[in-house]
């Protein structure tokens, strides 16, 4: 499998034409990059950027989204070609929506694959704990998400499955602050998830990750053919990618590992944030480049799927598992299994 | 009214070849390229373009519309030569060689012979015969349309029809097939047979195992 490229455009004011049958990026009327259409499968513009009609048709031709997202990564609009795909099989999930058993097995899977996920990133922090106290705690902690993930298959509701996500979460993050090396903590201290806005700084780098794992995530269910509003886990909203946000809940721990990554060795630093006035954060817009080209980096690695017993690329991963939850609304009996690495 | 759906002849190839990858072609309306698909593009770019020709006497159709009313095809010809007496014979051109394992030259056969049945609707004369052209070999094969192969393409019709209707996607091919098979198959990526039924619901009652 190929993983092409997606083409992030974080600078303001850059404007994107098309030139024969490449992508030229300008900068104040100066070519910066050119990038042969061949090679990408979306663009992905945050903020301000400028971008031509000509361009703009032969993306849609050429099957190549174009994602415009504002400038902390939420999600704006979409273009694409006409309507392709299978309007029978968005009319099986319509119909899995409306039958509570199914819904409920959907969402069952989906909290199981995040749990699962979480769960093996405070395992290796407790291998890699440099304190015995630490190594305990985080042992600890990844104790009680096995309870939980055990007690997901008696769960008989929603509300108990949700009850029972929103505890392994607290836990979860409680020990993913003891994975923040000792002189980053005072910087990098979380209480919790917060957002609209994020409240912290690593608050604020896991809203924007969380932005472009949802953005791919959303693209792989539209690639697959798939409503990325009609979810299981997550309740039907206006305006809400409810599918999306369901394939998205066993990535969140690729995300945080991200982040912890980009801390621990130091790539991102307290000035890298901006504290504003009422206690919202944000981060510096060459921080915000710095996390999408690691982003991009860790896309790449190539990682083995069980099911496919192959390895893909992470940034495929997504388009995978949204062509498994594609078989698990059609076929009768195939269920869908979220991807847990090994 | 609702006409009936009118199934394209090539379909007909898709689901001899692998009823899951017909499914895919022509309910998901998907087509990911891959070399072989690229190669065949290729192929018929050359024979696509509409038009008549005359050579040694026969006159030459390219890009025909075909179609069968009563078994509701439709689909092109890449090639109908037009013989002595206005009978017409189809030629299909193919990549790859004329030697081809029996079971996926069978496929072929299936087409071909669809496309003289719609030339036999069309024009009232009989066509038995009719070439499958293979660009690697650059050989003909002559296949006669039995009765046989006649009443395949009846049953072929009928079962994809009946598939377009359940909006069903057949599952994957298994065994010795999906070994042959599944490798050649531009659609490999998005079907995943490797998938399979029985994996997905080990792995899932693995799921809520912490330690599986
Ligand atoms: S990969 Fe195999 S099972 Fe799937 S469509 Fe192709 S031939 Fe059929």
């Amino acid at each position: 499998m190929q993983l092409l490229n997606t083409l992030y455009v974080t600078t303001a004011d850059t404007y994107l034409r098309l030139d024969n049958d490449t992508l030229r990026v300008e900068v104040e009327q100066e070519t910066r990059l050119r990038v042969p259409l061949h090679h990408l499968s979306a663009v992905v513009c945050f903020g301000h950027t400028g971008l031509s009609a000509p361009l703009m048709h032969r993306l849609a031709e050429g099957g190549i989204a174009l994602v415009l997202l504002d400038d902390n990564g939420r999600f704006k609009a979409r273009l694409e070609g006409a309507v392709t795909g299978n309007v029978l099989l968005r009319q099986a999930q319509f119909g899995r929506v409306a039958d509570p058993a199914f819904t409920l097995d959907m969402a069952r899977a989906c909290v199981a694959g995040k749990i699962k996920n979480t769960r093996q990133v405070l395992q290796r922090g407790a291998r890699e704990a440099k304190s015995e106290d630490e190594a305990q705690v985080l042992t600890r902690l990844a104790d009680d998400l096995a309870a939980s993930l055990r007690a997901l298959t008696e769960a008989t509701s929603l509300d108990v499955l949700r009850g029972i996500e929103g505890e392994a979460a607290r836990q979860y993050f409680i020990g993913l602050n003891l994975l923040v090396r000792p002189e980053s903590r005072a910087v990098f201290q979380m209480d919790g998830r917060t957002r609209r806005p994020p409240r912290d700084r690593f608050n604020a780098m896991l809203s924007f990750l969380y932005s472009m794992w949802m953005n791919d995530c959303r693209s792989a269910l539209e690639a697959a053919g798939l409503d990325p509003q009609v979810g299981f886990l997550h309740a039907l909203r206006p305006g809400r990618a409810a599918l999306a946000l369901d394939l998205m809940e066993e990535f969140r721990p690729w995300a945080d590992r991200l982040a912890l990554t980009l801390i621990n060795r130091g790539q991102l630093t307290a000035d890298d944030f901006v504290l504003r006035e009422g206690g919202g954060v944000l981060l510096e817009p060459d921080a915000r480049k710095a996390v999408v080209v690691a982003y991009q980096e860790r896309k790449r690695d190539e990682i083995n799927h069980p099911l496919l017993a192959q390895s893909v690329p992470l940034g495929l991963v997504p388009l995978v598992q949204a062509r498994l939850m594609a078989r698990a609304l059609r076929d009768d009996g195939a269920p869908y299994v979220p991807f847990v690495a090994k | 009214m609702d006409e009936p759906e009118k199934i394209p002849l090539s379909a007909l190839q898709h689901w001899r070849y692998c009823p899951r990858q017909c499914g895919l072609i022509h309910l998901e309306q998907v087509f990911d390229d891959n070399v072989h698909t690229l190669r065949g593009q290729a192929v018929h770019a050359k024979v696509d373009q509409p038009g008549v020709e005359t050579a040694k006497g026969v006159r030459v159709e390219r890009a025909l519309p075909l179609w069968h009313d009563e078994l509701g095809l439709v689909g092109k010809s890449d090639v109908v030569e037009f013989l002595a007496g206005g009978v017409p014979y189809p030629v299909e051109y193919k990549h790859g060689s004329r030697n081809k394992a029996a079971d996926i030259a069978a496929c072929d056969d299936l087409q071909l012979a669809a496309q003289g049945m719609c030339l036999q609707a069309m024009t009232g004369k009989t066509v038995n015969e009719g070439a499958l052209y293979y660009a690697t070999s650059k050989r003909r094969r002559v296949v006669a349309i039995t009765e046989q192969l006649r009443a395949d393409v009846a049953q072929t019709a009928d079962a994809i029809r009946q598939m377009l209707a359940s909006g069903e996607l057949p599952p994957p091919l298994v065994g010795e097939q999906a070994t042959k098979r599944c490798k050649a198959c531009s659609l490999l990526e998005r079907c995943q047979p490797q998938a399979t039924h029985a994996g997905l619901i080990a792995a899932r009652s693995a799921l809520f195992d912490p330690d599986a």
